[in-house]
């Protein structure tokens, strides 16, 4: 089975919503990928004769800075769009790690069972006791922050969910006539994984991580909202928010704005994956 | 009746070996991390000095032994002292415990009321307009970063209409603010879950045969929907616990809450190694605690499901 037929043909076409959602998406990855074509000026440089400065649609605010300028005169809109870089570079990465390493965890514990199943689902358990935001602001302020172990950290959001689905997806899909048919005609146990199982449950695999991308964002904005994600000079948007969070009475833009554009991504993204389980309609349960 | 009672035995076990690793990755991994004589003593401070504030805390031991006497100590209910003010970590973890509690429970009563009849709403008047409406909010609710909306009621509750105070724990007032803001996300979530299952369930023919033999809607969901509802809906509560906590660790922070996500914070940031290990144990302890609680109670309703779960080791 390829993956076009994964993905079986369309039921229903995208409403409105769901387009201004995709576009919404689209011009964050464009945003994050030409960064440094689009921001004005380089999310450092600091204009101490220009801080404070509202943006240019309200009242004092003036066409140099777009969005204003911060606590350091640091242009808002060059920071926002390095922000975005870093933050969807971080949750994406996050994403792929968790999904990939939970897939083949849980296809392993469906495949294998005994020992393997039973090493698998202790982790899993564990991981549902102990959430991802508690090891992560544990591990960062113990072992030191460096972007390696944050990105790990924040792949730790979500792993389970993959190995479990994958997991009973493997189980279930192993009693099928078809699967027992290729492994009587000898095929190597690998071949069934690679070519028969994995492309079977893909489509619920890629809507969990759909629906899954919303929760990584929002662990590393709040991890670094915190003060334990991206340090500075570096910036994120959880960290511009944290930052802007003291100039609250003054300057309430710094926090706003980063704040918006965490919100409009992480729904976009809910919405988008809504309608991607709807047309795909596997069997992720519905009420996550 | 044995078989739901073996079953309840093994999750049981399996709770506390999953609570028992849990801590111990934690502890090897934080004693690895590093000398905190090293990380909580000035850098000028003499080599001497530090051999013996190692030697008051048994950190020159090696960490299996280390390991072994903390366990043995937290099991008579001894979690060290605070390597910051010297107060008993357990003592410390005590104190903001409640306070997570109040928060917690606060938020998880608004957000059933709200959500739950939100979500009922929404399906019985499924796929008119104030269905799509409710739900639109509920996925407002739930993509709102709980740090940005709470920012945002700051900012207006606080600053523009100083209506209410926005840090601390002094009045019942303050609990206000920190409440919402923890709840709304909970909230679009339970009402999404409320409507699914309502649709769910209302589908079904002995729903079809209350309605056949004359009862009312309100009857029918009251007397034969809700019911049938209510073990799904406590095993969603069970997967939101975590959640919950992993959102008020934001929530504290931002009202100033002393409550155990900030003592977590705070605890970090000075490397108060026997204050983070308490706190770890309290919130894993928390969570286990509660999914077992939710095994033990779908156990009872529905014995064979269990069994069948807890020997193939979860779904």
């Amino acid at each position: 089975m390829s993956v076009a037929e994964a993905f079986p043909a369309r039921r229903g076409a995208a409403s409105p919503v769901v387009i201004v959602c995709i576009l919404w998406l689209v011009t964050m990855v464009v945003v994050a990928a030409g960064a440094d074509l689009i921001a004005p000026t380089h999310y450092t440089t600091q204009d101490l004769t220009a801080r404070f400065r509202p943006p240019a649609f309200l009242a004092g605010g003036d066409l140099r800075h777009l969005l204003g300028t911060d606590h350091l005169g640091r242009d808002m809109l060059s920071r926002l769009v390095y922000a975005v870089r870093t933050s969807i570079l971080i949750a994406f990465f996050g994403t792929m790690i968790g999904a990939f390493f939970g897939t083949m965890i849980g296809v392993a514990a469906g495949r294998l069972r005994g020992p393997v199943d039973l090493v698998a689902m202790t982790l899993t358990d564990m991981q549902t006791a102990l959430p991802a935001m508690f090891v992560a602001i544990t591990f960062l302020a113990f072992f030191g922050n460096d972007i390696v172990l944050f990105v790990v950290m924040v792949s730790l959001d979500g792993w389970e969910r993959y190995a479990r689905l994958a997991r009973g997806l493997v189980v279930s899909e192993q009693a099928t006539d078809y699967v027992r048919a290729v492994e009587q005609l000898g095929a190597r146990s690998s071949r069934v994984v690679f070519r028969h199982l994995l492309p079977n449950i893909l489509a619920s695999l890629v809507v969990q991580a759909t629906l899954n991308f919303p929760q990584t964002i929002l662990l590393e904005t709040s991890l670094s909202f915190l003060g334990l994600g991206v340090q500075p000079p570096g910036t994120s948007l959880g960290l511009m928010l944290g930052e802007g969070r003291l100039h609250l009475l003054n300057a309430w833009w710094i926090a706003v704005l980063p704040g918006l554009v965490i919100f409009f991504t992480t729904l976009a993204m809910s919405l988008f994956g809504d309608w991607l389980r709807d047309r795909l309609d596997p069997t992720v349960d519905p009420t996550r | 009746m044995p078989s739901t009672l073996l079953a309840i035995a093994l999750r049981a076990i399996r709770a506390v070996v999953t609570l028992l690793l849990c801590v111990t990755i934690v502890f090897v991994a934080l004693r690895a991390a590093g000398d905190p004589a090293e990380q909580m003593l000035p850098p000028e401070t003499p080599p001497d000095v530090r051999a013996e504030y190692r030697a008051a805390w048994g950190l020159d031991r090696p960490i299996p032994a280390q390991y072994a006497t903390w366990l043995t100590r937290v099991v008579e209910g001894d979690f060290g002292r605070s390597f910051s003010d010297d107060a008993p970590a357990f003592d410390v973890v005590v104190e903001a415990l409640p306070r997570t509690l109040l928060l917690g429970g606060t938020a998880l009563f608004l957000a059933l009321l709200a959500g739950l009849t939100a979500g009922v709403a929404a399906a019985l008047r499924h796929d008119t307009f104030a269905d799509r409406a409710l739900m639109g909010v509920a996925v407002l609710g739930y993509s709102m970063p709980v740090f940005f909306l709470g920012i945002l009621l700051i900012l207006l509750f606080v600053l523009h209409l100083r209506m209410l105070p926005s840090s601390g724990a002094s009045t019942p007032l303050h609990l206000i603010l920190p409440a919402v803001t923890l709840a709304l996300p909970l909230t679009g979530r339970v009402a999404r879950f409320a409507r699914t299952a309502t649709l769910e369930v209302m589908g079904r023919p002995f729903i079809r045969a209350a309605r056949a033999k004359g009862l009312g809607r309100i009857a029918v969901i009251v007397r034969h929907a809700l019911p049938n509802a209510a073990i799904p809906l406590l095993m969603f509560l069970g997967i939101e616990v975590g959640l919950a906590l992993s959102g008020a660790v934001v929530t504290e922070t931002i009202f100033a809450w002393p409550g155990l996500g900030r003592l977590l914070v705070k605890s970090v940031t000075l490397r108060d190694l026997p204050v983070v290990q308490a706190v770890i144990l309290t919130v894993t302890a928390i969570i286990v605690a509660s999914n077992l609680l939710v095994d033990v109670l779908h156990a009872f309703a529905d014995p064979k499901v269990e069994l069948a779960r807890t020997l193939g080791g979860g779904r």
